[in-house]
């Protein structure tokens, strides 16, 4: 050692020492701090992503929370509603959503008289500030209660997508101008009703219980039939695939003997996962609808294909709490003189149960977002009645969350995009909501030896 | 009597049979469990279960053939020649069942009585009128040998239903009454029930193979239509697709292949740096309390929905791209391109790659790192020379599960990629993808007779198998890794 530190070290290279670094640590030194700094930008890269993705879906969807409304005075003539005078709905039923219209715009034009509001628009562009829709909203009202026909009523009514529009500053003069939907005297008509209350701002609870609408009427668009179409999905997937999950999962952990078609059972398994969401969807076209017969469209199709899908998410999870149960329980079981079924059925499956659970719940919130094979079994179809009470309205056409996003995004007018936003943000909700609620159980229940 | 009714119906005669086989065993043991085999309970279940499984397992297969059969009956009642020449069977079929279901509309809402429905002529009365009038609206007047057919139709669906019914309800008396009367106090009803509820297991397991079986075979079949339409040359390695409802379609599946692998290799360009550099930071450098943050951040990607990615493409990634990249540099004008695509997928492949990988490094034993940093090197030259090359193969399955999953990704691509089908190297302009075809072509009314449909089922196909081949060979690899170091 003394030798070679004494001579061996060439005279041209220059002493290196533990305390300064030389030239080639410094190298591996920064090579190191890179290194760890790639693995951090990558990390903060994934967040920003998330972050971004949650900035854009909230920045479009908050305001589809918010809806513009009109309060306005309207006068219901009772010779123009009812003729014969005697209050019968179905009488009053023939007059159709035209011998609505005037009234509303009637009502309008009455309103920016009284108050004194200077506009150079004829009497049926004021009219069009109001909803297309509001006809029909006003003409449900007056069939579910005739004894308003002859009166003057206070009625809110929505205002038009592009004035709610502009009030979210979507629509700008500049746009409104080159737009034949609205006009900038609109607008400056819509600036001063605001300024006079007429027109006002409010949570929108109708985004949530209201159907579908046209493609000319985003203001009215919501999505009552989606969620409802989506809850009855849910409800199938629950009923069907947490029986069959769980059956199956006791037989192939429990039960199966070692032989090639258990193996051939546990590849399915493991390749069903992986199998692209679309490929359920022809499934479900080709045997469901096709060979079966069942309705396009319907909320069982739909069920039946998530059901398929969720499946082996439930099978592996129920696998691995059943495995979690130590063989000490079965062993006491069958020890005190259970058979093994009852060992599996009275100890080892309640003790499994709230893994089972979770997994469930994850398998369920996964099925909820699912959208590929929905389009496939025809639940874009444009959907406006609710859905009857389960189980008839299982076979009833419905509408589900996911798939109204994607048939939004399909429209040309630009509210719908903050429509689509807003129900994703719904969406979001529903699937944090169900994830906390699968964490709340393991947290609370699982058992860990 | 309709499926509704008797559901509940058979339900509530096994309820009975659980209580009446229960107390049939205990009076028989005169009023002693000890007398008896099984528990009593046991003995209800018995009955309970003779009665619900066979009769709703015949229920179910009956209301799966009856309609077929019907439909098959009633087709053969409409004659050959009076099928126009720009219609089919199907078609005409489905006008049968659509003015069937107007009928039984209209008696439901009682603007037509039964015996009227039955004897209803075409001489005598526009039908398309009479139904429009209960709100059934038809697409054009009903022609003669159409309603004959319909009548016939709802005739044998009512004699359908009787039979159902009957068969059912018989069925589910006879597995009462023979299950009751084996009922007594040596009959080993345990170990009947046991056997029972296994096979009923083995059932349930057995779903799996039928849902794989289902899958192929549905494809199977209808791609092999479409190869008796189509030369399976010109789909295999023809270079366009101009699909074309009137005929003469140019259906090659080139240019949809080659959006989808372009798509998925940005995808995975973005994903695999980003989720593999995550992970090791994570595994190997971060903080406890950082990996606790950053972890789950990443992993909720995973859990959102692909729509809401398809949405992000289409109104925030898109437009950006486009007036930032591509109209500057003169690439492109279109919003959804096969970089839109790409990014955002790579987006939600990132958690996918990530914890796979994760998984993979942390099963590197501890004892390869601390024998190369026992030697003197840093830790990021232990990861790379010592931990990597160890984690490889199982960094390489999971790269490939993750171009299986890019491969098969509908929404994202379907919003952000465009709808052109275009053999094209630039990144910036739309592409299309199998999956968008086989969405653009089975949604809407489809006609399951032309090759334009039944593409669909080819290019399903086609899917399946590259998918199947991409996870098996990834599984493989994954598995060969792991038993090296357990």
């Amino acid at each position: 050692m003394t030798d070679l530190s004494a001579g061996g070290i060439p005279t041209d290279r220059p002493k290196s020492s533990l305390l300064t670094e030389d030239a080639r640590t410094k190298k591996r030194n920064a090579a190191e701090r890179r290194f760890k700094m790639y693995g951090l930008g990558a990390v903060l890269l994934g967040v920003a992503a998330l972050v971004m993705l949650l900035i854009s879906i909230l920045g479009n969807g908050l305001s589809a929370f918010q809806q513009t409304y009109v309060t306005l005075q309207v006068e219901l003539p009772a010779d123009k509603l009812d003729k014969e005078g005697n209050r019968n709905r179905d009488e009053m039923a023939k007059v159709s959503t035209f011998g609505y219209a005037p009234l509303i715009a009637t009502a309008m034009e009455q309103t920016v008289a009284t108050l004194e509001i200077e506009t150079e628009l004829s009497a049926k562009e004021q009219g069009e500030v109001i909803s297309k829709e509001a006809a029909a909203q006003l003409r449900n009202f007056v069939l579910a209660n005739p004894q308003v026909v002859g009166q003057t009523i206070e009625f809110e009514f929505l205002a038009n997508g592009r004035i709610d529009g502009y009030l979210k500053d979507r629509v700008t003069r500049e746009t409104a101008a080159l737009d034949k939907n609205v006009s900038p005297g609109q607008l400056d008509l819509t600036d001063a009703l605001m300024e006079e209350g007429v027109l006002e701002q409010r949570f929108n609870w109708a985004f949530l219980t209201m159907p579908d609408a046209s493609g000319q009427r985003p203001e009215a668009a919501g999505l009552g039939v989606a969620i409802m179409g989506s809850i009855y999905m849910m409800l199938i997937v629950l009923g069907l695939a947490l029986p069959i999950g769980v059956a199956a999962s006791i037989y192939l952990e429990e039960f199966a003997p070692k032989n090639r078609i258990t193996d051939l059972i546990e590849v399915n398994i493991s390749n069903l996962a992986a199998v692209p969401s679309i490929v359920f969807g022809i499934l479900g076209l080709a045997i469901f609808i096709n060979f079966a017969g069942l309705p396009q469209s319907a909320p069982i199709v739909g069920g039946l294909v998530l059901t398929l899908m969720t499946l082996p998410t439930i099978i592996i999870a129920t696998r691995a709490s059943l495995k979690s149960v130590p063989p000490s329980i079965r062993d006491a079981a069958l020890g005190v003189g259970a058979s093994k079924m009852q060992s599996v059925f009275h100890h080892v499956l309640p003790l499994a149960a709230p893994g089972i659970l979770t997994g469930t719940i994850i398998g369920l919130a996964q099925a909820l977002g699912e959208t590929a094979p929905l389009l496939l079994i025809g639940m874009v179809a444009f959907v406006r009645e609710y859905p009857a009470g389960p189980p008839e309205g299982f076979f009833d056409p419905a509408s589900a969350l996911p798939v109204q996003i994607y048939n939004w995004t399909q429209r040309s007018d630009p509210a719908f995009v903050e429509r689509a936003s807003g129900a994703i943000i719904v969406l979001l909700i529903f699937l944090v909501s169900m994830n906390a609620l699968a964490i709340f159980v393991r947290r609370r229940f699982e058992r860990r030896w | 009597m309709s499926v509704f009714l008797l559901l509940p119906l058979v339900l509530a005669l096994g309820a009975l049979g659980f209580v009446l086989g229960r107390s049939r065993a205990m009076t028989s043991a005169g009023g002693s469990i000890r007398n008896l085999h099984s528990l009593p309970s046991y003995y209800g279940f018995n009955v309970a279960l003779s009665v619900i499984v066979p009769a709703l397992g015949l229920l179910a297969l009956l209301s799966l053939l009856l309609p077929i059969l019907i439909d098959n009956r009633v087709s053969a009642f409409i004659p050959a020649e009076s099928i126009a020449q720009d219609t089919t069977r199907s078609l005409v079929m489905s006008d049968v069942r659509r003015v069937a279901e107007g009928l039984d509309t209209a008696i439901a809402a009682g603007a037509m009585s039964e015996d009227e429905a039955r004897s209803l002529s075409t001489d005598a009365t526009d039908v398309r009128e009479r139904l429009g009038a209960v709100g059934v609206a038809l697409g054009s007047t009903v022609e003669p040998f159409v309603l004959e057919a319909a009548q016939s139709y709802r005739a044998q669906a009512a004699t359908a239903q009787l039979w159902t019914t009957l068969l059912v309800l018989g069925v589910a008396i006879a597995g009462f009454v023979v299950s009751y009367l084996r009922t007594n106090r040596d009959f080993r009803a345990r170990n009947v029930v046991e056997n029972g509820v296994l096979v009923l297991l083995m059932a349930a397991a057995s779903i799996a193979i039928l849902t794989t079986l289902g899958i192929v075979l549905s494809m199977l079949f209808e791609t092999r239509n479409f190869f008796q339409d189509y030369r399976w040359t010109d789909f295999f390695f023809g270079t366009t697709w101009s699909p074309n409802f009137r005929g003469d379609s140019e259906l090659g599946i080139i240019p949809l292949l080659w959006g989808t692998l372009y798509i998925s290799f940005i995808a995975l360009l973005v994903a695999v740096p980003i989720g593999l550099f995550a992970a090791i930071y994570l595994s190997e450098y971060a903080s406890h309390r950082f990996r606790s943050f950053a972890k789950p951040a990443i992993e909720i990607l995973a859990g959102i929905p692909t729509i809401v990615y398809g949405l992000f493409a289409l109104i925030t990634v898109g437009p950006f791209l486009r007036d930032y990249f591509a109209q500057p540099t003169g690439l492109g004008e279109s919003a959804s391109s096969v970089m839109t695509a790409g990014l955002v997928m790579g987006i939600m492949l990132i958690p996918f790659v990530s914890s796979l990988s994760d998984d993979i490094i942390n099963a590197v034993p501890q004892a390869m790192r601390d024998g190369s940093l026992g030697i003197g090197a840093t830790h990021s030259e232990t990861i790379r020379q010592v931990v990597l090359p160890a984690a490889l193969p199982g960094i390489v399955g999971a790269i490939l599960l993750a171009a299986s999953r890019a491969i098969g990704e509908t929404m994202i691509v379907v919003l952000g990629a465009g709808a052109a089908a275009r053999l094209d190297l630039n990144p910036f302009e739309a592409m299309t993808t199998v999956t968008v075809k086989i969405v653009s072509q089975l949604t809407g009314d489809t006609d399951f007779a032309s090759p334009e449909t039944l593409v669909a089922f080819a290019l399903g196909l086609t899917l399946f198998v590259i998918t199947l081949g991409l996870n098996v060979f990834a599984l493989y690899i994954v598995r060969k890794y792991r038993e090296q170091y357990e």
